[in-house]
């Protein structure tokens, strides 16, 4: 797929002024919602800094944890299994289906899946993959790649929900009764998990110490989907560790507080070893997560424990859409995220944000999530993917803010001449603040020329 | 009598110079002595934003030269001082200067609350008052609460704000979402950056403001081009021009 930039992407979605403001408002319910439950915590801004530090932690002895992990769960009876990269991940998946002769997978939500392209390769292998999670189902109906690593089709209205339903469940058209519309999908997804012979799952706390791992869902998708099959292959980043059990509580009091304002997932599911007669896979998977962990500057941002909050508050996301970063996790922390893996691809991406900072503010496990942006914007420029135009003007600041001289002549001259020109000379389609924005009025001094008559004045 | 070096930001020395008095009428009647360092130009934010720390260093190390030797440096900006307080590290850390200057540089409504400790400026204003807490100043400096952080409400601006006869600020649904100027982002990200700023003065209208007022001049100019090619009734002050005694024009 060719990746556009993300300001023309944007453009796209602020045009249809109605869509994007209904976006902006559906995801700041959401951070308000959140707003409202982490206030009613006293020990809230604690608990993200103990967050935090766990997290620091747990990435100051990955590989130890990792390899604890793997001894603990295999003692459980789990097979556990290391991917450097989504090809490898994939057959891996591939190869314990096929093990098993079965053609039809259930999955839960997974992002690592999403990231490792998971879907489309079982299917070019012949294998039915049913996303069971909701918004997940609507957007594999749509066939389009979830555009919230929370909220997956937070972007598609009911309305358009109706008519995916209508042309591929039957009901009846123009149908936007949600309960209606659940019960439909219900029980269409009912047969896919009593079909399944294979339940797949993402994982969202490892446990060092216990070789066990939690699933969090709203749905019960995933418990149904990895208890009616007999076979569980969980797939996990390896960033998911936390070394002991007792770290476990604070993450799920943060986390769904966090991501969708309740005070916890509806179910946190622990799996420890595989259940009586089954089996257990575990893949644990790299895709270039070592080299961020390896990079001062962006280590912290394995911290993310996929709340969706800084694109909940992320005021660029809720008015471009998840769609306008076309990577798997969008937002904020995709932005840090996409370039650590292809900067050139994704060099626009630290720069769709104002910095407005609010995402770190926001953040459980305080990723220092602007200044990150910030840190991806320099090395971008290091590495020389900046564009042209832009490079050479900030060169040209540089060197204009050296010169005092120069700085107050270039003032001047501006001053004077801008109010004299002809309107559409100033106002054309090379001047982007113009679009939309007057410029100020231009005053007849500067600050520094008044000043200077007036301490001739006092003396 | 606190010997005050004043950095005036480049676009509001050459586009808002009444803000710049303003900010020295304030100082002044606070028993200030102000001096504003004729050689002065830019923090250097323009460049290190968008990535360009090699043309940011040369300026951060103008900026420290010029303002070494004074007691304290005040700024009508949260966004400037942000940048040479938090970011000034990465560029110019090895200077000679850099520890003195950069922790004695203040936002102008920071540094007379935590440092003249004024608590009330006497004076009148009445008009319903938007307070756009603008991002740099509150999640850098910590000039006011972030609505995301659960902790005590405060801002420093608006404690100010709130002692002139007759003001009136107003309550705003997104107490502190940003207006989308971000410097270089304001024409890189031209779609987005105007729709925010169309929300936020949207909020000051609901809210009922005649003035919007910020501590950044920035924030304003983005929001007052879009006011005005929208030909709304609402009008931009800068914090300092308010605390002056300066009133809108009719």
């Amino acid at each position: 797929m060719a990746v556009r930039k993300h300001p023309e992407n944007a453009a796209v979605f602020v045009a249809d002024n109605d869509r994007a403001h209904w976006h902006d408002q559906a995801l700041w319910f959401v951070r308000s919602k959140r707003d409202k439950i982490a206030a009613t915590l006293p020990e809230w801004e604690e608990l993200r800094q103990r967050a935090s530090e766990i997290k620091l932690h747990t990435l100051s002895r990955l590989a130890d944890l990792l390899e604890e992990f793997e001894r603990n769960a295999t003692k459980l009876g789990a097979k556990v299994y290391w991917a450097r990269t989504p090809a490898e991940h994939n057959e891996i998946v591939l190869s314990i289906i096929q093990q098993h002769k079965a053609t039809k997978v259930v999955k839960s939500k997974s992002m690592l899946t999403e990231e490792c392209h998971l879907n489309p390769f079982l299917e070019r292998n012949g294998i039915t993959v049913t996303d069971t999670d909701l918004g997940e189902w609507i957007v594999q109906l749509l066939e389009e790649p979830p555009s919230h690593i929370v909220m997956p089709a937070i972007h598609i209205k009911r309305e358009e929900v109706g008519d995916l339903f209508h042309k591929h469940l039957g009901t009846d058209a123009g149908a936007t009764d949600p309960p209606y519309l659940v019960n439909a999908a219900r029980k269409k997804l009912r047969e896919q998990f009593l079909g399944a012979e294979i339940g797949l799952t993402g994982v969202n706390f490892a446990i060092a110490e216990t070789g066990g791992f939690v699933v969090c869902t709203n749905e019960g998708n995933a418990d149904l989907g990895v208890s009616l099959p007999k076979v569980h292959i969980a797939c996990m980043g390896i960033e998911k560790m936390i070394p002991r059990f007792k770290d476990l509580g604070v993450f799920l009091r943060l986390l769904a507080r966090s991501a969708t304002g309740q005070p916890i997932t509806t179910y946190s599911s622990h799996f420890h070893g595989p259940m009586p007669g089954g089996e257990l896979h575990i893949i644990l998977v790299d895709n270039g997560r070592s080299d961020i962990l390896g990079s001062e500057e962006f280590r912290r941002s394995l911290h993310c424990i996929r709340c969706g909050a800084c694109m909940n508050t992320c005021p660029v996301y809720r008015r471009s859409g998840g769609h306008s970063y076309q990577t798997t996790v969008p937002g904020p922390i995709g932005s840090i995220l996409a370039p650590s893996r292809d900067a050139k691809t994704y060099s626009t991406l630290p720069y769709a944000c104002s910095l407005c900072g609010s995402c770190s503010d926001v953040c459980p496990v305080k990723i220092d999530l602007h200044t990150q942006l910030l840190s991806w914007r320099k090395e971008i420029a290091h590495r020389k993917l900046l564009p042209w135009s832009k490079r050479m003007s900030m060169t040209l600041a540089g060197m204009m803010f050296q010169r005092t001289w120069l700085f107050t002549m270039i003032g001047r001259w501006g001053r004077w001449l801008l109010p004299k020109l002809p309107r559409f000379m100033v106002y054309n389609r090379f001047n982007d603040w113009g679009k939309q924005r007057e410029l100020p009025p231009m005053p007849k001094q500067s600050f520094r020329e008044m000043y200077a008559l007036r301490n001739k004045e006092r003396s | 009598m606190p010997h005050v070096g004043l950095f005036i930001p480049c676009y509001i020395d050459q586009l808002y110079p009444d803000v710049g008095f303003a900010t020295v009428e304030l100082l002044e009647k606070h028993g200030c002595t102000v001096e504003f360092p004729p050689a002065q130009t830019c923090c250097g934010q323009p460049m290190a934003n968008t990535g360009c720390t090699d043309a940011a260093i040369p300026v951060a190390r103008k900026y420290l030269e010029i303002f070494s030797k004074y007691e304290y440096i005040v700024c009508p900006s949260g966004s400037c001082t942000a940048m040479i307080r938090q970011h000034y590290h990465d560029l110019v850390h090895d200077h000679p200067d850099f520890e003195r200057v950069t922790t004695h540089t203040y936002e102008l409504c920071e540094f007379l609350v935590d440092v003249l400790k004024i608590e009330t400026i006497t004076g009148s204003f009445p008009y319903r008052v938007g307070l756009h807490q603008s991002c740099h100043g509150l999640r850098e400096l910590r000039l006011g609460s972030a609505s995301e952080l659960m902790q005590p409400r405060f801002s420093k601006a608006g404690q100010l704000l709130q002692g002139l006869d007759g003001i009136q600020l107003v309550e705003l649904k997104r107490a502190d979402e940003c207006c989308g100027f971000g410097g270089t982002f304001a024409v890189s990200e031209e779609a987005v950056s105007c729709m925010m700023g169309l929300d936020r003065i949207h909020d000051h209208e609901q809210a009922g403001a005649e003035i919007v007022t910020a501590g950044d001049m920035s924030c304003l100019m983005h929001m007052y081009g879009l006011i005005t090619r929208q030909k709304k009734p609402l009008k931009v002050m800068h914090v300092a021009e308010i605390l002056a005694g300066r009133q809108p024009e009719k």
